[in-house]
């Protein structure tokens, strides 16, 4: 066996705090090592060219980098070694970047901390074993999350490619966050004009299948061959007869249903079609404030209904579809104002969310576009924003900022002048963030051109005083306090992940972090990819986003899916199981713990009882290796005899 | 044998490849400054550890050992890491019989994100297994 080990510099990053020559000059001592050396860049075409080089005129068999992650290089380098003729099994990476000399001091403890590093990768590429892929068919659909602006345009963008779409929509209408919205900065374009013909696109594409109403029950498979379940939910309306006349909403007696659309700034009916651009324009029945289902007894709607859509004995529906691929774009949610006592949230009916005050300001709102006072519907003609609801707030466990509230609250404050030319609008601000193309213009116009007063510091409290609301608050520049009597206040409240963020992330076995948004593959580089092949994110779901940069993601995600389905086949992962058929007794325990079934009862010729891995089915965990009895059961490339190889180079010299 | 190098125990991590795995390799991007007794052994999954590894690993001369997987419910694999829960706590609470001190061994979730919970879970651990000094004659 000739073992070659490269350890790289990675410039200063890892040569500046460990001594990669003493780490080379001790890896040739290895029993085993036939060539070792340090080279500057080791990813570089030509530290890969050395590697080649040194494959061939040192005739290598197994090749060790010490470098940055694997994470980061590991198919890099497989692809090398694969040049130069070895399988890309053969070769193993020590990480002596981020494990050793971005985070340890002493550059004599990590010098010998590289080398046992270096020591355990070259006793584990000593028993490594060439694997090689199979390759299986992929079904070229996929499947699309979420309906909101990211969800559209991915959706749109594979449909143009070629593939077919299934998207699921939770709500009754697709359109997400955008389709509430009255104006989009920094051009103030009207949103729904520049949404709307996305959402029919979405809705008129023959490629696309929307499932409106509907959530992900179960998720089974992998890249290329996903069995989805979907549970239509039950809209108590049979949305093949309903035309979206709109009669029965008119007509409904129950006139107190909350509305989910406008997060709550008006009422509803309790069967309602959420916006009139809505697709489908479907109405639907909320149960929760029904008569039909509260009190027994009403059935208006039914008597109305022209074409007789109406079944409150309606249920729901599974329905399976088959997919190759899933873009998530579940959005986003926001932080509930309830807890800002200090605010008064919840207990004032003039200290409302920006995005109600987004609803009162749309023509299609709950009052056609007239701003008012939800306590006594009066025209306010003084505004308080107040940035930073919840964000940025530690305490709150909301320590991230929310990325567009500066810019929509900019965009009301101008949006107010316009309605309302006499009034005078006020912003409580922390800092202005506005790194985007013509914001920081556009929010200088708020002030200069717009007279909006901007006040650096944070509102302490709000209480009421007659019909005003009193707004007591800091302004950290003048260094004075300010109370300002307002007629209406605005709340720019924390963006937070979707409800229910962490359970689709479970269904998806994709990663969220400790605020339930998702993790993306690698922060600057693989952004709408995740660590599970075949699922990829865009918009909010990962984090706080605006329209742009959620449309922009919806596209690169519909590009990844794009290029994974220019081939036919896909190269199976060939590090998965494999059974011993000689020592298995026929126990069958791993049959039983296998979190994917991958793994069935067989029988031999002779008779004999064994498990079988399904090599399409099986995803490389390795809990069968860990729970069979008698080690007849190996995960390829992490064996017993690797993972002990590398205990036994840390204890045992 | 140096003073600095008789100073350092031999610390052996398991670590999931999907969660705890990243979760170090963002402590290093963000230069979160750790101990340097840790040798790591990536693993597909928590559950990939055999309990008969740490074992292994304590009585042939590691100091301590830690394992880390994905955090309940997050697991790359479904539930590779509530087996790993299970046999885990079970060895723990094995290791005094075989004469071990259970402190030298310590099981933890950390997710990919989680660079500064990283550091905590190796200054701590390293702490602990100082404490209790070197397991085996040298």
């Amino acid at each position: 066996m000739r073992v070659g080990v490269f350890i790289c510099h990675c410039g200063s990053n890892i040569a500046g705090t460990v001594d990669v020559a003493k780490v080379a000059e001790e890896a040739r001592k290895m029993p085993g090592v036939a060539y070792a050396t340090a080279y500057m860049y080791t990813c570089s075409e030509p530290g890969q060219k050395e590697i080649t080089d040194a494959i061939e005129r040192d005739k290598l068999d197994r090749v060790v980098v010490a470098a940055c992650s694997p994470r980061m290089h590991e198919n890099t380098f497989r692809r090398t070694v694969m040049k130069a003729g070895l399988n890309r099994y053969f070769f193993e990476q020590a990480n002596i970047r981020e494990h050793v000399s971005w985070i340890g001091l002493d550059k004599e403890l990590n010098t010998k901390k590289a080398i046992d590093e270096v020591r355990m990768a070259v006793e584990k590429v000593k028993r490594n074993k060439p694997l090689f892929s199979t390759s299986f068919k992929v079904n070229k659909r996929v499947l699309v999350l979420g309906g909101g602006v990211a969800g559209m345009q991915a959706a749109i963008d594979c449909a143009d490619g070629g593939l077919e779409v299934i998207m699921v929509e939770k709500s009754p209408s697709i359109g997400g966050m955008m389709a509430r919205l009255d104006k989009t900065f920094p051009t103030v374009d009207c949103s729904i004009c520049i949404l709307g013909p996305k959402m029919v696109d979405v809705a008129q594409h023959d490629l696309i299948k929307l499932h409106a109403y509907s959530e992900i029950a179960e998720i089974k498979g992998y890249v290329g061959n996903y069995q989805i379940k979907i549970r239509k939910k039950p809209t108590y309306v049979d949305w093949t007869k309903c035309t979206g006349c709109g009669l029965c909403m008119e007509k409904c007696p129950t006139k107190n249903a909350y509305d989910h659309f406008n997060f709550g700034a008006a009422p509803t009916r309790a069967i309602n079609i959420p916006f009139p651009q809505a697709i489908p324009k479907k109405a639907t029945i909320d149960p929760e404030f029904c008569r039909q289902f509260v009190k027994g007894k009403c059935g208006v709607c039914a008597k109305v209904c022209p074409t007789g859509a109406i079944n409150y004995e309606m249920q729901e529906e599974i329905i399976t579809e088959d997919v190759g691929a899933i873009i998530t774009a579940t959005g986003y949610g926001l932080m509930g104002i309830e807890n800002f006592k200090e605010y008064g949230a919840g207990r004032y009916p003039d200290v409302i969310t920006g995005i109600q005050y987004e609803r009162f300001l749309n023509a299609s709102g709950p009052t056609s576009g007239h701003i008012i006072r939800p306590s006594d519907h009066e025209e306010p003609k003084t505004i308080v924003f107040i940035s930073c609801v919840g964000s940025r707030d530690k305490s709150l466990g909301v320590p991230y900022c929310s990325n567009f509230c500066c810019m929509y609250i900019a965009k009301q404050a101008i949006l107010t002048k316009d309605h309302i030319p006499d009034s005078q609008s006020y912003v409580f601000y922390m800092d202005i963030r506005s790194p985007g193309k013509g914001y920081d213009e556009f929010t200088r116009r708020a002030q200069e051109e717009y007279g909006a007063k901007y006040i650096r510091g944070r509102v302490s409290r709000i209480y009421p005083k007659g019909k005003k609301m009193v707004v007591r608050g800091a302004d950290t520049l003048l260094g004075t306090q300010v109370e300002i009597e307002a007629d209406l206040v605005v709340l720019g409240n924390a963006v937070v992940s979707a409800e229910g963020a962490a359970q689709m992330a479970e269904k998806l076995h994709i990663s969220y972090d400790t605020h339930g948004f998702y993790v993306e593959s690698h922060p600057k580089l693989r952004p709408v990819e995740t660590n599970t092949s075949g699922v990829y994110l865009a918009g909010a779901c990962q984090g706080p986003k605006d329209i742009p940069a959620s449309v922009g993601q919806g596209s690169a995600a519909a590009a990844k899916v794009l290029a994974l389905f220019s081939k036919d086949m896909l190269e199976s992962d060939p590090a998965i199981a494999n059974v011993n058929i000689n020592t298995c007794v026929g126990c069958l325990k791993c049959v039983k713990t296998c979190p994917f079934q991958a793994i069935v009862e067989d029988t031999l010729r002779n008779g004999k009882k064994v498990a079988k891995v399904i090599e399409t089915v099986c995803a490389g965990c390795g809990v069968c290796t860990s729970t069979c009895p008698c080690g007849a059961i190996q995960l390829q490339h992490f064996t017993d005899n690797q993972l002990l190889a590398e205990v036994n180079a840390i204890c045992q010299k | 044998m140096s003073e600095v190098a008789s100073k350092e125990l031999r610390i052996v991590g398991f670590l999931c490849n999907w969660c705890s795995y990243g979760g170090a390799d963002t402590a290093g991007v963000g230069r979160f400054k750790q101990p340097t007794d840790l040798r790591i052994i990536r693993v597909p999954c928590s559950g990939r550890v055999d309990p008969m590894f740490v074992v292994r690993a304590l009585i042939t001369g590691a100091d301590g050992v830690l394992v880390s997987g994905c955090h309940p419910r997050d697991c790359h694999y479904t539930d590779g890491n509530f087996y790993a829960r299970r046999r885990l706590e079970m060895l723990k609470r094995l290791l005094p019989f075989l004469g071990i001190d259970g402190k030298r061994f310590h099981y933890t979730w950390v997710s990919a994100s989680e660079g500064q919970r990283w550091q905590q879970v190796v200054t701590d651990f390293t702490k602990q297994v100082h404490t209790l000094g070197p397991m085996h004659q040298k």
